[in-house]
């Protein structure tokens, strides 16, 4: 590729963006090459139109599929799933892979797991690449350093044709978080903050790039975390400059490069990060010791306020419509304005999603439940077979189990509900899931988006509770 | 290039008729179409447009919610506050919209998915100022059965007061719009230039 000579200071985004550009088209829309391809349960129609129409996968090798949505998280039993459309779902998957030649991870593979999970787990999430994968939580890979983003089911046809997508490139923001992160303090706690901070819709149209000490000082499970949720701050993307930490985390996993291949790469990653004086169209900075322990106390994840603090009040909101958003939110969510969010009951838990379910949430979820009890009903649903055999080995299933969870298989369970776990309608739930929409996690059900540990705690103390004070030193 | 890939909706050009305003921030795709129908097939998904706003418990439609109004039956054109369609990438909540007459979605910004999908179902996402949202759903508040035209060859809304304001869009999007354009066919007539990219990273980053 034709690198300029005296080439001006690039952004990250803009790097990995040039160095996929198929076509650019004079009306300013960019066919972009896309290098790997997640494929999840939800993809039937993508595929079926594929069929339908005659066109053939371009590239099957750079396609990666596991059923995620659809599939109970009690069981690894396909012939049990009750209802007909579902099980089709995840039937259907096993079938359009078998006859495309995709290769996937399918139930009963210990590789299974959610799609967001899976990806970085099996090495296929790389620095420098192009990923999508028709789910909005696409952007939890750019942890990694790669250009990642979820796209519609059309698109997926599109990219199981062609390879490519037509896009108009995105703008680039800087989120940037200033000084290092207090005691229990996790990359959900500076994601919702962040969100709290720049609005639901403060993302639209941007590529974000976290970066600051606060950042660099997160483990590469936390940055996944943080990542993901940037589509609920209306980001198209989210990514993180890759260091050090992120090639420890990536050598020796299965679809990554290895020995002369990997050098080459290294050499390469070590290019990407934004250089010294790149221009980003919008630059917000949050004060990393700032940020408590977060929780989401209306229907948006924007409502999200410190265990600290009390529940807003819409009279004291600064125009009409966010009084009357916030009004209808708390009647939503059955919460008086000014209640002490530690003050709220709660009546469930989940502790999963491609939010949270990696092995570092697990444990700092079992370090708060370790010789205590489960006050309310409580499911930890690990992200994949690996990691649920991981935490086994650790040992966390016992604590789990000693201390009243409920230890499931891997899925998306709960988060979504669309394999029928859900919530009752009133019920309150603490979940480590993204999205705390009206009816999310089942008709009438409420949602408080939390950390795993602030998850755990609510789930031995029955309310929310500042876990910075039941965290072992 | 009329090779189509999917159920395509007509080619788009003008349209008058009346609408429907949800006066809310943040209309989220779980509201538009909650995750338990998505398994069903689309003929099916139809009656499920907004269900748990829409409906009671029982099924009984919840006066107040627009779309249960009787002058929303014919509506084509959605008009919404700021972010709708935010929440997850289900196209669903497009083809659902569709399927239920809708062919434009009017608001101050739409979910970047959302959006993109719009175009991939033969509908319009229209950005307008805030202002002008506000003067609109305030009119139909006041005249539920005003009509409203927007034309995409001039590129402008034309609101119940009779002012007129234009709007922005991609040329490309509006030229496959008008044309009622397959992507796919579209890029399929790129395909030497996706060869030679390939053979160009096959070598850059050959551990892909
Ligand atoms: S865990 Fe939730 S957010 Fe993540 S892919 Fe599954 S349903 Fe979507």
């Amino acid at each position: 590729m034709a690198e300029a000579k005296a080439a001006q200071p690039a952004t990250m985004f803009e790097k990995i963006w040039r160095r996929h550009v198929v076509v650019d088209r004079p009306d300013g829309y960019t066919l972009l090459y896309i290098d790997r391809h997640l494929i999840h349960d939800g993809s039937y129609n993508a595929f079926q139109r594929l069929a339908a129409n005659g066109m053939k996968l371009r590239r099957p090798d750079r396609a990666y599929a596991t059923p995620d949505h659809y599939m109970p998280t009690n069981t690894r039993d396909k012939s049990t799933i009750a209802d007909p459309n579902h099980k089709r779902m995840v039937v259907g998957l096993t079938e359009h892979a078998a006859a495309t030649g995709v290769t996937i991870f399918d139930i009963g593979d210990r590789r299974q797991g959610i799609v967001h999970v899976v990806g970085p787990e099996q090495g296929i999430t790389l620095p420098g690449i192009t990923l999508v994968c028709g789910d909005s939580h696409t952007s939890t890979h750019g942890a990694l350093g790669c250009l990642a983003f979820g796209i519609g089911s059309s698109e997926v046809t599109h990219v199981l044709a062609t390879q490519t997508l037509w896009q108009r490139k995105p703008k680039a923001m800087r989120v940037n978080i200033e000084g290092q992160l207090g005691f229990g303090i996790t990359g959900k706690d500076v994601i919702l903050a962040i969100i709290a901070h720049i609005g639901a819709a403060g993302g639209t149209g941007h590529v974000l790039e976290y970066a600051g000490s606060g950042i660099r000082q997160l483990s590469i499970e936390g940055r996944l975390t943080l990542c993901n949720m940037s589509i609920e701050g209306g980001g198209r993307a989210g990514m993180i400059a890759p260091d050090d930490k992120t090639y420890e985390f990536i050598a020796g996993r299965p679809y990554a490069p290895k020995g002369e291949a990997w050098d080459r790469a290294l050499a390469f990653w070590r290019s990407l990060p934004s250089d010294d004086g790149a221009s980003f169209d919008r630059e917000v900075t949050l004060v990393g010791p700032e940020i408590a322990p977060m929780v989401t106390w209306g229907t948006s994840p924007e409502d999200a306020a410190p265990v600290t603090e009390a529940v807003p009040d819409p009279a004291a909101a600064p125009d009409a419509a966010r009084r009357d958003g916030q009004a209808r939110a708390l009647a939503y969510m059955g919460l008086e304005p000014g209640t002490p969010i530690a003050e709220i009951p709660v009546d469930r838990v989940f502790i999963g999603s491609c939010t949270n379910s990696r092995i570092e949430d697990l444990r700092m979820a079992a370090a708060v439940a370790k010789g205590r009890k489960a006050q309310i009903p409580s499911w930890i649903v690990p992200g994949s077979g690996i990691i649920k055999e991981q935490a086994e080995a650790e040992g966390l299933d016992k604590i789990f189990t000693e201390a009243g969870f409920e230890w499931r298989e891997a899925g998306c369970s709960m988060c979504v509900g669309m394999n029928g776990e859900i919530g009752r309608p009133g019920e309150r739930i603490a979940s480590t899931s993204n999205r705390n929409f009206v009816g999310r996690q089942g008709k009438g059900v409420r949602t408080h988006l939390v950390s795993p540990a602030m998850a755990a705690a609510a789930a031995v103390t029955g309310h929310f509770t500042d876990v910075r004070r039941m965290l072992p030193a | 290039m009329t090779q189509s890939s999917k159920e395509q909706p007509p080619p788009f050009e003008r349209l008058t008729g009346t609408a429907v305003a949800i006066d809310q921030p943040n209309v989220d795709t779980d509201q538009i179409i909650p995750a338990r129908f998505l398994a069903l097939p689309r003929a099916e998904q139809v009656a499920h447009l907004f269900n748990d706003v829409r409906y009671r418990e029982d099924g009984t439609p919840r006066e107040g919610f627009p779309l249960n109004a009787p002058t929303a039956a014919g509506a084509q054109i959605l008009i919404a506050e700021r972010n709708f369609g935010c929440g997850s990438s289900r196209e669903h909540a497009v083809s659902v919209l569709v399927d239920n007459g809708f062919r434009v979605f009017i608001a101050p910004s739409f979910g970047d998915i959302f959006h993109n999908n719009s175009f991939q179902n033969g509908a319009l996402p229209i950005r307008l100022p805030a202002e002008r949202i506000r003067e609109m759903i305030d009119h139909l508040a006041r005249r539920p059965d005003a009509r409203i035209t927007v034309d995409l060859e001039a590129q402008t809304v034309t609101g119940p007061d009779n002012w007129t304001q234009s709007f922005e869009i991609d040329s490309f999007r509006k030229q496959c719009l008008i044309e009622g354009t397959d992507d796919i066919s579209l890029t399929l007539s790129y395909a030497d230039a996706i060869a030679a990219h390939e053979q160009r990273a096959a070598a850059e980053t050959d551990w892909l």
